[in-house]
């Protein structure tokens, strides 16, 4: 049996979706910014598509919302502009971020603080949310913008954004969420409160793969981060991925379709398989649920660590994540457990779960019986619970 | 760098399939006891090695015949990836049969070879090869405890780089000849930093007493110093330039490189107390230790040796002061 339980890293893209998207290829291949009907077959999709992502998040006509190549792009493209516009003139010299945003606000932060830019990194707390307070208190009057994330792709955890939007208006300071793990999860809606951009991911909702969106509220145009033939509007050059956008469109229509089922049944069948899960001595999941996107769990089985759980599971077909060490190409430790302050020899054990609307219960089922088997395995093989003599003084603990 | 950097396959494609099987099956996992240990007539070691907070650990279990020093049986139990358990199986197994002393031989690159499935094809990707040092190290830590000595002194080189086993010598020694620039270069000579990069410069997995980067420093600076990359350099302005704490550290590497040898052989050294900038001169305090103090060549024919040495190597102005 394979299983696929990683839907924060991906997701397979609705059949319906490939469908829509599939004349483009072979059919209807025309540059949408040329002149002939090859370009013109393809207008009428894109002006649907265009809505249809306008509607999806409830921007508003006079807003932006312009395709990117990905949430890597539009992360990158607000952080930067920002830096050009505000940093690099002197009008503005610090800029706020959280301390588990994903690693293309991180790397960006980092990159424009080597520029000279401060940058304050906010910290989580043990439950694995941001504090709006924290934001006010890290505020001051040459801040140039706030980037937190909507919810966090480790483990779910869903941050104060309206707080946090609130106070960035009244401090007249910009704020930009990464709502690329929010979409399809939860309504998502750009008028609700102060939001100035937003990123998205249409491979996150069952879209294609490198097609992503930023919008930017009306008035809050950024500079150009790709410039080149005006495309977008002179927002983004590059030839539109006619594709990608139409694929897009439809995957957030049907993710908004399909919203209430994730909320409900997917939040029921992911509820059972965490209560079983816990049931499993030595486990413990961060964030609760109700601060959490109603598919993830990330869980942490004392003992074992992150890619020998994974090696078991995926031995038996099922794919999952780890943030942990060894399975990374960098070796280090799981970021947010780290930051949550968890024990300290739970920092490579933590296993996420992700779960979609494909997900079934045979297949919940299937993973819980291979989670007990691997558990019991590895468990055996740990020195964690292993024997040692009397008077043995362990040695477990030194740093190496 | 080059295609193959740029989209990396899953760290598992790289694993052999012994890695595989034993990841599956370890053979040697499990525990020893003390009992156990007494009724095959053998004293039980049980050594530990590396942290759970640090993604590995390994516990190792000997029984050790006190009258031969041979490992009877030897088993382990591992928290950490396919690869830490792999080798730890493997190290576990190669130590069996074996005397203490001839067990502390064994290195992380035996047991990273014994995983092999054709001789030429590592068994593991390079970021991987660290995993393999802690079985390497545990070895050292239970013959410790059985012979009653510091893991340390099994070590007789300063190692750099682990997961190759390069030690410092051997990298001074690499750079210097080849005239290396860049840490890919020492990578391509020695294998050093190829693997889990933690010894090319602070911040990477492990903390180093010694970085890739600070031995291209210092050589670096040698050069500056020397004014070429052969000896019998004339004095340079460079050395002008440098800042006092820069001056100290080429005069000691001058010191290091032509005079210490010398003084050692004959059963002595010295020191560097202090450096003062005094007038158009530069004045160095030195100290003699050992057979140096009090050897009647020291404040004459030695003194002048170094003084010259100095003033060739880095400026004319320096002046040598016994204290």
């Amino acid at each position: 049996m394979k299983v696929y339980l990683d839907n924060n890293a991906t997701t397979i893209v609705d059949p319906h979706v490939f469908d829509e998207m599939e004349p483009f290829f072979v059919k209807k291949y025309g540059n949408p910014n040329s002149l002939h009907a090859f370009a013109g077959e393809t207008h009428p999709q894109i002006k649907t598509a265009m809505e249809r992502i306008y509607a999806g998040i409830g921007a508003d006509r006079k807003d932006s919302v312009v395709i990117t190549s990905c949430a890597t792009e539009s992360n990158n493209w607000v952080l930067k502009a920002v830096y050009f516009e505000q940093i690099l003139t002197g009008k503005k010299n610090h800029i706020i971020v959280s301390e588990v945003e994903h690693p293309s606000i991180i790397a960006t932060a980092k990159f424009i603080e080597s520029m000279g830019c401060k940058v304050t990194y906010l910290p989580i707390n043990s439950e694995g949310l941001i504090q709006a307070k924290d934001v006010r208190e890290s505020i001051t009057d040459k801040t140039a913008i706030v980037s937190v994330m909507w919810a966090n792709n480790e483990t779910g955890a869903i941050f104060p954004v309206e707080e946090i939007g609130a106070i960035c208006a009244e401090h007249k300071v910009l704020f930009h969420t990464d709502a690329v793990q929010a979409i399809g999860k939860f309504p998502v809606d750009v008028q609700s409160f102060n939001i100035d951009y937003l990123t998205m991911s249409a491979h996150k909702f069952h879209g294609p793969k490198g097609v992503g969106a930023l919008f930017m509220k009306k008035g809050k145009e950024l500079m150009p981060l790709f410039h080149g033939g005006s495309q977008m509007g002179g927002h983004r050059s590059g030839t539109l991925n006619v594709p990608g956008i139409v694929g897009m469109g439809r995957a957030i229509e049907e993710a908004t379709k399909a919203l209430e089922f994730e909320m409900t049944e997917i939040r029921r069948m992911r509820d059972a398989f965490e209560d079983e899960l816990l049931k499993i001595s030595d486990t413990f999941v961060v964030t609760s649920r109700e601060n959490r996107t109603p598919n993830t769990i990330l869980i942490s089985f004392r003992g074992i660590e992150g890619e020998s759980m994974l090696w078991d599971l995926n031995q038996a077909g099922i794919g999952a994540s780890t943030g942990s060490a060894c399975a990374s190409e960098d070796l280090e430790a799981n970021s947010v457990m780290d930051a949550i302050g968890a024990d300290e020899d739970l920092a490579h054990t933590a296993i996420r779960f992700s779960l979609s609307r494909y997900t079934t219960q045979e297949e919940i089922d299937y993973t819980l019986a291979t989670v007990h088997k691997a558990v019991a395995r590895l468990r055996e093989i740990s020195s964690s619970f292993a024997y040692a003599p009397e008077g043995h003084e362990s040695g477990l603990a030194e740093a190496h | 760098m080059g295609l193959d950097s740029l989209v990396g396959g899953t760290i598992w494609d790289e694993y052999s399939d012994k890695v595989t099987d034993l990841m599956n099956n370890p053979k040697n996992m499990g525990e020893i006891t003390t009992e156990q240990a007494e009724e095959m007539g053998g004293k039980l070691i049980v050594a530990d090695f590396g942290a759970e907070s640090c993604g590995d650990a390994v516990r190792l279990y000997w029984a050790v015949n006190p009258n031969t020093d041979v490992i009877m049986d030897s088993k382990f139990k591992s928290f950490g990836c396919g690869t830490a358990i792999a080798s730890s199986d493997v190290m576990a197994e190669l130590c069996k049969y074996k005397t203490v002393q001839d067990a502390v031989k064994i290195t992380n690159i035996d047991v990273e070879k014994a995983m092999r499935d054709t001789p030429d094809v590592p068994s593991v990707p390079p970021q991987k090869m660290h995993c393999s040092v802690m079985a390497y190290d545990v070895i050292k830590k239970a013959a410790g405890q059985y012979l009653n000595v510091d893991m340390e002194t099994f070590e007789e080189e300063v190692i750099v780089c682990e997961c190759a086993r390069v030690t410092l010598d051997t990298l001074k020694e690499v750079i210097r000849l080849n005239d290396l620039t860049t840490v890919e270069q020492i990578t391509d000579y020695t294998k050093a930093g190829g693997f889990c990069k933690s010894c090319i410069k602070h911040g990477g997995h492990e903390e180093k007493d010694i970085y890739l980067v600070d031995l291209l420093d210092e050589y670096e600076k040698e050069k500056m110093v020397a004014g070429s990359t052969v000896g019998g350099a004339k004095p340079t302005v460079d050395f002008e330039k440098l800042t006092i704490l820069q001056k100290f550290k080429a005069i000691e590497k001058v010191i290091d490189d032509n005079i210490r040898q010398m003084l050692v052989m004959d059963g002595g050294d010295m020191e560097i107390l202090d450096i003062k900038e005094n007038g158009e001169h530069l004045d160095i305090y030195i100290t003699y230790l050992g057979a140096c103090s009090g050897c009647s060549s020291s404040s004459t024919g030695t003194l002048y040796a170094i003084e010259n040495t100095l003033q060739e190597k880095c400026a004319k102005n320096i002046r040598v002061i016994t204290v």
